[in-house]
């Protein structure tokens, strides 16, 4: 089964990516899972990998949060299902900047 | 008609700074990266449209960018940077053991033979390269695991190899700097490397004289004489006529020899450039006065150029890769300051001027001599 999933990235992330409007969409097959929704948007767009989680580890890079129906799935594992808000493209996964990490600028 | 094109990184964005040979009207393109920091820009001296630039974020970590036109559109590449094998330990602030963890690339440099080849200069300590124009990155294990990694230690600014020379003669000799390692040289292309640090003395260390442990904050050679190394040290000008096998102090009659950056002329061989800056804990030039000093004797005596540059109440930095030199006739230098100016002497340094004043911090200033 094929699910589309709504993703809402950082401005930075955004134009990175070459995406002018806040969501993209991608297509996840089998199990909604944040990693699986993060393999997917890599997937689409590769200059994207390496910006959220880190290439080798998969560790989630520590200024960003994910945030799924109004909770912080941060620290969640990465294989638990997703809400089916957002499996159903009721609902946006979010990645969200935090307000740090702008160490001396 | 002669061109040129400054390449600028800062805190904020990369910047284009373009002018005709007189280099007396300019155009300011930017910012590219908005928000981004970008440590460093070069274009290769093939191709001179293809620029790379090193982007970074607290946020979003690292990524390359490649232009093929001359800086106009933007193409993000590889920015996958693993060591190669063990990682290891270096030391870390306090003396401990500490496991080597990429951060940034500090400083690219394309290949002098070859328009695909890219060096990558990065934190913590290691230099990669690319054959395919930056979209994959390999290290060259040889530097970091040749034996002495463990006891490199990170400066204030991170443990990180910020400058690559290519000895133009020798496309298999390079050249690389660490703080606070040293310097280091290949003969082969890069699979072995040997510290080259006899002559240099770093009072902060329990053996001045170690073979490894300096806090080098730049490099430049004349490439047509590329065994001649010109240093600033984080305290002492130094140089070397013999491919960095052994050093001298050239500090002479500097009112201060900490600082970051230093450069030769394009047609002088002898002719150096420097900024001094008043002490490692303050960080601005010495009186509030922004002076660059020139050697045309390769270094011991130095004069002051003041003409254009701000003699009273300035407080900036220069960085270690703010400076930079054309190839017209009448040589041009640059330099970037922490203060968003970047100053140009279309006449080897007798006089300057600001092309911008209000631009973030500048990391890095790069120059292009345009057909």
């Amino acid at each position: 089964m094929t699910s589309t999933v709504r993703v809402e990235l950082p401005t930075h992330l955004r134009n990175l990516a070459g995406l002018g409007e806040a969501e993209v969409q991608v297509e996840v097959t089998g199990e909604v899972t944040l990693e699986a929704v993060l393999d997917a948007l890599e997937a689409r767009y590769p200059m994207l990998a390496g910006t959220i989680r880190d290439h080798g580890t998969k560790k989630r890079r520590a200024f960003l949060r994910f945030f799924a129906c109004g909770q912080d799935i941060s620290n969640d594992p990465v294989t638990n299902a997703l809400p089916e808000a957002i499996t159903e493209g009721r609902e946006a996964l979010l990645v969200v900047g935090a307000i740090a990490g702008g160490r001396g600028t | 008609m002669s061109q040129v094109r400054v390449l600028v990184g800062t805190r904020k964005g990369a910047f284009l700074l373009t002018s005709d040979g007189k280099r007396d009207d300019w155009k300011v393109e930017g910012p590219h990266f908005g928000g981004w920091e970008i440590y460093h820009m070069k274009g290769s001296p093939l191709n001179p449209n293809r620029i790379y630039a090193s982007q970074s974020s607290g946020w979003f970590g690292q990524v390359i960018q490649r232009s093929d036109d001359g800086g106009k559109t933007w193409e993000p590449v590889g920015n996958k940077f693993g060591y190669e094998g063990e990682t290891g330990t270096h030391q870390w602030y306090d003396g401990t053991p500490h496991p080597w963890e990429f951060k940034r690339v500090w400083h690219l440099e394309p290949s002098l033979t070859d328009a695909e080849a890219v060096y990558a200069g990065i934190e913590d300590a290691a230099i990669f390269h690319s054959a395919d124009g930056g979209k994959e990155w390999s290290e060259l294990p040889g530097l970091r695991t040749h034996g002495t990694g463990p006891q490199w230690q990170p400066g204030a600014g991170g443990m990180c190899l910020h400058t690559i020379l290519i000895d133009p003669s020798n496309p298999d000799r390079m050249y690389i700097a660490i703080s606070a390692a040293g310097a280091f040289r290949t003969d082969d292309g890069g699979k072995s490397w040997k510290p080259i640090n006899k002559g240099l003395v770093s009072n902060f260390m329990p053996d001045p004289k170690a073979e490894v442990g300096h806090c080098v904050h730049h490099m430049a050679l004349h490439p047509s004489k590329p065994s001649t190394l010109f240093m600033q040290k984080h305290w002492d000008i130094m140089r070397s006529d013999n491919a960095g096998d052994s050093w001298t102090e050239v500090s002479g009659n500097l009112p201060t020899d900490f600082g970051f950056v230093i450069d030769v002329h394009a047609h002088e061989p002898e002719t150096i450039y420097v900024v001094p800056i008043l002490s490692d804990s303050m960080h601005y030039p010495p009186d509030g006065a922004l002076r660059v000093y020139r050697s045309k004797s390769g270094g011991n005596e130095w004069e002051p150029l003041t003409k254009g540059l701000p003699q009273q109440n300035c407080y900036v930095n220069i960085l270690r890769d703010a400076m930079a030199v054309d190839t017209l006739d009448s040589c041009g230098i640059y330099f970037g300051t922490t203060g968003g100016q970047v100053y140009v002497s279309p006449d080897g340094g007798d006089s300057w001027k600001a092309i911008v004043h209000d631009l973030p911090p500048v990391l890095s200033v790069e120059v292009q001599t345009l057909a």
